[in-house]
């Protein structure tokens, strides 16, 4: 006598001994197999991404760290951090934008979103759109006087766009640091962004002259404005290095953090 | 019924390489072998995938439709591809940084595919899975050598220690830009390839043309 589970049991074997190549089994196969495969896939996806997200932001503290000449192998990236304090400033006016909160602005959707950005046309970062708002992050010292300020800069090498940031002594003309923290230039020709003997050269250089003109440049000679306005171009990799220079003066100048940056030298922060 | 040889994880090496015999395989080794490191996760990433991509096909090879083969085979691998991916993300943030697309290009890896549709359709799991190893490990071998020679003469370096202080880095070495760029490892593999068939004469393959003596009159 055939109970009922026997009758499935054989219905199943049935299944399994059915020629592969015909149809019922070709749109089971590949029905199951797609179901197992994108559970696989996104429960991998949702389970790891808390540890990724923690990875990419203590990748941007680390450089937010090493830009300010805060990180040595074997700090406590998060304590070094607290010492900075984000705020969301509005590039146009050079304010702060206190409406945002900058524990939870993401800087890489307000650039977007058509609401907190303007399309470029003449776009010499070559970024597309640029967000009217940007989290920086200023570093005071001990007498809580502003010691520096980090300003997030991006734009087009030769494969990739560089995302970095860039460091200001407190009288916004004086350069402290460049680092880029993604890109995806040559290795050994344009990334040579990240050599440190190379990063060096930021220091100390000024971004305007007297007169207030943008001078800051990263050329093969040196331009006639002088020295302390020029950082040396990368050998082998020319368009990462225009790159560079544009997204640099693009950043610095009109469009980009000009405002702020004439705050600060007023001392207005 | 064959069982798991020692054959199936040494033959890849050199006897049946997948780079230098079946010649499979040579685009990632032309992207990620400009630095050992990178060269060497991408390695560990394809022999896993080789390995578990061919075991998991060979359990179902009796049921996959010969019809959708193909896709079948891919679904899994890119499944896998991705798994490796996110994993890497996750506990090795700094390097999947420098190895970005090329884990994903692991799906196009044809070796991957080459050993599914070559020997794990027809083979029991466990063999398949020493089958993948194994070729894994050949492409990896492959993959170092390659390494070796373009970070030592293109960055000075091995594994990220300097070897030869580089004139960037104020030293005496001047770095042969062109072996961080991929087509050099063209060359390279083209050496290796010269190399393993004259070491082993067997692996020559015959001409496919015959040069005809013009008999003078």
């Amino acid at each position: 006598m055939n109970t009922n589970s026997n009758q499935d049991e054989s219905m199943i074997r049935r299944f399994i001994n059915m020629p592969p190549d015909s149809v019922p089994k070709t749109i089971f196969i590949a029905v199951t197999l797609c179901l197992i495969a994108s559970m696989v896939v996104s429960a991998a996806a949702v389970m790891l991404r808390p540890i990724q997200e923690v990875n990419k932001l203590k990748d941007k503290q680390v450089s937010i760290l090493q830009v300010a000449g805060r990180y040595d192998p074997g700090t406590d990236v998060a304590e070094a951090f607290s010492a900075f304090e984000p705020k969301v400033l509005e590039i146009a006016t050079g304010e702060f934008a206190d409406e945002f909160d900058p524990a939870t602005f993401d800087d890489l959707a307000a650039a977007d979103d058509p609401e907190t950005s303007i399309a470029l046309k003449d776009d010499p970062a070559s970024i597309g759109r640029q967000s009217k708002y940007v989290t920086v992050y200023l570093l005071r010292d001990e007498d809580g006087k502003l010691d520096k300020v980090v300003l997030p800069v991006h734009g087009y090498g030769l494969w990739s766009t560089l995302y970095g940031f860039i460091a200001l002594e407190e009288n916004g003309n004086d350069i402290y640091g460049l680092q880029f923290y993604q890109h995806a230039e040559t290795p050994g020709l344009g990334a040579e962004v990240d050599n440190p003997r190379w990063k060096e050269q930021w220091n100390g250089k000024k971004i305007t002259d007297e007169n207030d003109v943008l001078q800051i440049a990263v050329t093969k000679s040196q331009p006639p404005a002088g020295p302390e306005y020029h950082v040396d171009a990368l050998a082998g990799a020319t368009l990462t290095s225009v790159g560079v220079h544009n997204l640099i003066r693009f950043w610095l100048g009109e469009r980009g953090y000009k405002p702020f940056l004439q705050k600060l030298k007023e001392g207005a922060v | 019924m064959p069982q798991v040889k020692r054959e199936m994880l040494i033959d890849p090496l050199v006897d049946n390489n997948p780079i230098t015999l079946q010649v499979l395989g040579i685009c990632s080794a032309l992207a990620v072998t400009s630095s050992l490191k990178v060269a060497f996760v991408m390695s560990l990433a394809v022999i896993a995938v080789t390995a578990f991509s061919s075991m998991f096909i060979s359990i179902i090879r009796n049921q996959i439709p010969g019809s959708i083969r193909i896709i079948v085979q891919m679904v899994i691998i890119a499944s896998l591809v991705i798994l490796v991916d996110q994993i890497l993300k996750a506990y090795a943030f700094e390097i999947s940084k420098t190895l970005s697309v090329f884990v994903g290009l692991i799906i196009t890896n044809c070796i991957v595919m080459g050993r599914a549709e070559a020997f794990a359709m027809k083979n029991p799991p466990l063999a398949s899975f020493a089958d993948g190893v194994g070729n894994g490990l050949g492409y990896g071998l492959i993959l170092m050598m390659v390494g070796v020679v373009r970070e030592l003469f293109g960055s000075g370096s091995l594994f990220g220690v300097t070897v030869m202080e580089t004139v960037n880095n104020g030293g005496w070495y001047v770095p042969n830009g062109m072996l961080l760029l991929p087509p050099s490892a063209f060359f390279i593999i083209g050496f290796i390839i010269w190399a393993f068939r004259t070491w082993k004469p067997a692996q020559v393959e015959e001409r496919e043309y015959k040069i005809q003596v013009v008999e003078a009159h």
